[in-house]
């Protein structure tokens, strides 16, 4: 039987099972911590940073650090909420990121944040990267100047075998996201869907079904993004 | 000694130009042109998307009637994605686009008259510049100022519940509709609490329609002396003849109502259609090839419509039709400022043609979209506010845009509207000692007749005003008037 540890967040109590990841704890108690490259049950990446929270005075990335007994996490606060804005300005202006003819809007994770912490205009100045799409796979377009290199597709999406239908290429500034042709050219329509659905931004498109979902009805239209997890526990 | 006038930039159009207007030792207007000077870009940047981008991304490049954009380009990718054209759309993809688009023509022919054309009628064309605005109206006429906000807003609604949005909306996608009219939205036009209901909008448009037509009683003259010349018409026009804003088949008459372009399939528009770059203009000149530059060219717009179409498919609007076609003994007219009278008809139609959409059932059935064998070229055709607007697009077979071409309502006006500028420069300004404020007014006045927009006309991004510019005869700038 896994054992229960005590841990609080912002001076709220909370409950979870040793080891298991915060940002997944924290969840599961009702608080939201952003995240972009972590999905839960998935093998943390850690790389885009957008979950960083203080513990003892030390910025930690809440999807790489199992929760402790008796750990005092700050996870709401001008700074940290400073550092997350700061991180998805960094986003904006690394890719090109153009919301109002993008199909992913409104159902954006990127966006989403942009919008929970009142981006106006990015800090940063913009680098115009020069990114190269990559349309030649039968059910997906590759739009890689929206990429954040979050690697959730390169972890999640699979062919029967198990291997990686997406992957990286290069190192550093020459880092791109790639598409294995073979394989892509035996995705089902419903493994094409899961790789959009679960990309966080407007990478990773299924050709021809773009804009089906009415404004309105698409995930964050209404709805701030982690509200559904702070107000399943109210 | 001779000068050069100009206009920049021309105020109370959508888009950014300016007019020059050259003048001899004599004083007498010895050329006019009306410049397009913001830059084109959107046929270039739109290749390389995918496909299914364009009915979104393309009408980025207007705020005042992007719907158009949208649905000329959602047209273009129907036929590319096997749906065909027109009809060949479900009862409620077809309806929902037609809702969208006839909810768009109300408010942009409610903007037009109320907002921008109706200073001239209301406070006099001569008028003081700092009252002859929207706000002169507001403050002296604020009944009217309301109806004119209240009847765009009432559209910008119609377009909310069929895009999504009242500006840059997704509503249409390539073969169809992302969304159907609940029933609660239907109701909401249908018996919204005055004045924001159809029945209402429909007296409203028609008491726009009637005032116009007063005003014209008492100005005859002017109206029908303010810039007429003879010209060819082109629009869209349904399978019969009727008026049809839509979808339909191309057409053309000339001066004299004989067609000289009979009901053709648009998907052939290069067949018929050519266009001519000049170098002091960003906007191109396009003209009917059969006929040639010089005799090719043609007005689109209300006045074109009301020309070619042989009626108008709704009661009241039928009625008014037969009035203002009365006027010219059944032949096409070519009066300038006619043209705000055809688009009051067109606003009074266009709620009634709202109307019947809301109490079809069709707007509340769920088959939403319908694709076929797939091409790599389509055609989208629309009658737009300002005229009639061609989108042409061919992808690749990874589903990437290589080509787009749009001829835009404005350009298709460019020649009319330069024709327009130089009768009314030659009209006030020959052999007057100095060219005063209400001249170039008239001359913004022969502009604004068209409701050009542009930005379109160029497909730029940003925003838009007009200058006039006065040269003398050694090419140095005399007088230069921005509003």
């Amino acid at each position: 039987m896994s054992e229960t540890v005590k841990f609080t967040i912002d001076g709220k109590e909370c409950q979870g099972t040793k080891g298991q990841l915060l940002v997944d704890a924290a969840a599961d108690n009702g608080v939201y911590i952003p995240v972009l490259c972590h999905m839960r049950d998935l093998i943390p990446a850690g790389s885009c940073r957008i979950c960083t929270v203080k513990i003892n005075g030390r910025n930690m990335a809440a999807c790489t650090t199992p929760v402790e007994e008796g750990m005092a996490i700050e996870n709401n606060s001008d700074e940290l909420t400073d550092i997350r804005k700061a991180i998805v300005e960094m986003l904006f202006v690394e890719g090109n990121h153009f919301c109002p003819a993008c199909e992913k809007s409104g159902n954006c994770d990127l966006q989403a944040l942009g919008y929970k912490y009142q981006m106006m205009v990015p800090r940063f100045p913009y680098a115009f990267e020069r990114r190269d799409m990559d349309a030649t796979s039968p059910k997906i377009f590759l739009e890689r100047n929206r990429c954040i290199f979050c690697k959730r597709c390169v972890r999640v999406i699979k062919d029967n075998e198990g291997r990686s239908i997406f992957a990286f290429k290069g190192r550093g500034t020459t880092l791109q996201i790639n598409i294995d042709k073979t394989l892509a050219a035996t995705m089902s329509d419903e493994l094409a869907q899961k790789a959009m659905d679960i990309c966080p931004v407007g990478c990773i498109l299924k050709k021809e079904v773009g804009f089906i979902d009415p404004i309105g009805q698409r995930k964050y239209d209404k709805k701030v993004i982690g509200s559904d997890i702070e107000n399943n526990h109210q | 000694m001779a000068q050069k006038v100009t206009i920049e930039p021309v105020t109370r159009v959508e888009g950014h130009g300016k007019v020059t207007i050259h003048l001899d030792d004599n004083m007498n207007v010895a050329q006019t042109r009306l410049h397009i000077v913001e830059f084109r870009g959107f046929e270039r940047f739109v290749q390389g998307r995918p496909y299914w981008e364009a009915p979104v991304l393309v009408q980025r490049l207007c705020g005042i009637c992007p719907v158009s954009h949208h649905l000329a380009a959602a047209k273009a990718l129907d036929v590319i994605v096997g749906a065909g054209t027109g009809h060949g759309l479900t009862a409620t993809g077809e309806k929902m686009r037609r809702l969208m688009h006839y909810g768009q023509m109300f408010q942009s022919h409610a903007l037009h008259f109320f907002h921008l054309a109706s200073p001239d009628f209301l406070l006099g064309y001569d008028a003081d510049p700092a009252i002859r605005n929207v706000i002169g109206v507001a403050i002296n006429f604020p009944d009217l100022a309301v109806q004119g906000v209240m009847m765009r807003k009432f559209g910008q609604e119609i377009i909310e519940h069929t895009a999504g949005k009242k500006v840059h909306g997704t509503g249409a996608i390539p073969g169809g509709i992302n969304k159907n009219l609940s029933i609660a939205e239907r109701d909401s036009f249908l018996k919204g609490a005055d004045p924001m209901n159809i029945d209402k909008m429909i007296d409203w448009a028609d008491g726009a329609l009637q005032f116009f037509k007063g005003y014209y009683m008492k100005n005859r003259d002017f109206v029908d002396n303010f810039a007429y010349f003879p010209s060819n018409h082109l629009s869209l026009v349904r399978k019969d003849g009727a008026l049809d804003l839509y979808h339909g088949v191309l057409r053309a008459v000339d001066t004299e109502g004989n067609k000289i372009l009979n009901d053709v399939d648009y998907q052939d528009y290069y067949n018929y259609i050519e266009e001519e770059v000049k170098s002091w203009s960003y906007m191109k000149f396009p003209y009917l090839k059969h006929l040639g530059k010089e005799k090719g060219w043609y007005r689109v717009g209300p006045l074109a419509r009301l020309n070619t179409a042989d009626f108008v498919p709704t009661p009241k609007a039928q009625k008014e039709f037969e009035i203002y076609k009365a006027h010219t003994n059944g032949k096409p007219n070519n009066y300038c400022l006619h043209t705000h009278w055809a688009r009051l008809i067109e606003l009074l139609h266009s709620a009634e043609v709202i109307k019947e959409l809301l109490l079809d059932s069709d707007l509340q059935k769920d088959d939403l979209v319908v694709k076929g064998k797939k091409t790599h070229e389509g055609v989208g055709l629309i009658e737009a506010p300002r005229g009639t607007l061609f989108h042409h697009y061919k992808i690749d077979d990874n589903d990437q845009i290589t080509m787009a071409n749009l001829i835009v309502s404005t350009t298709n006006n460019n020649e009319p509207m330069n024709q327009s500028v130089n009768f009314v420069a030659k009209h006030m300004m020959n052999g007057q000692a100095t060219i005063t404020e209400p001249m170039k007014n008239a001359v913004e006045i022969a502009i604004r007749a068209y409701d050009p927009c542009l930005s379109c006309a160029t497909h730029a991004l940003g925003k838009m005003p007009l200058d006039i510019k006065l040269y003398n005869a050694n090419g140095e700038e005399m007088d230069h008037y921005r509003s």
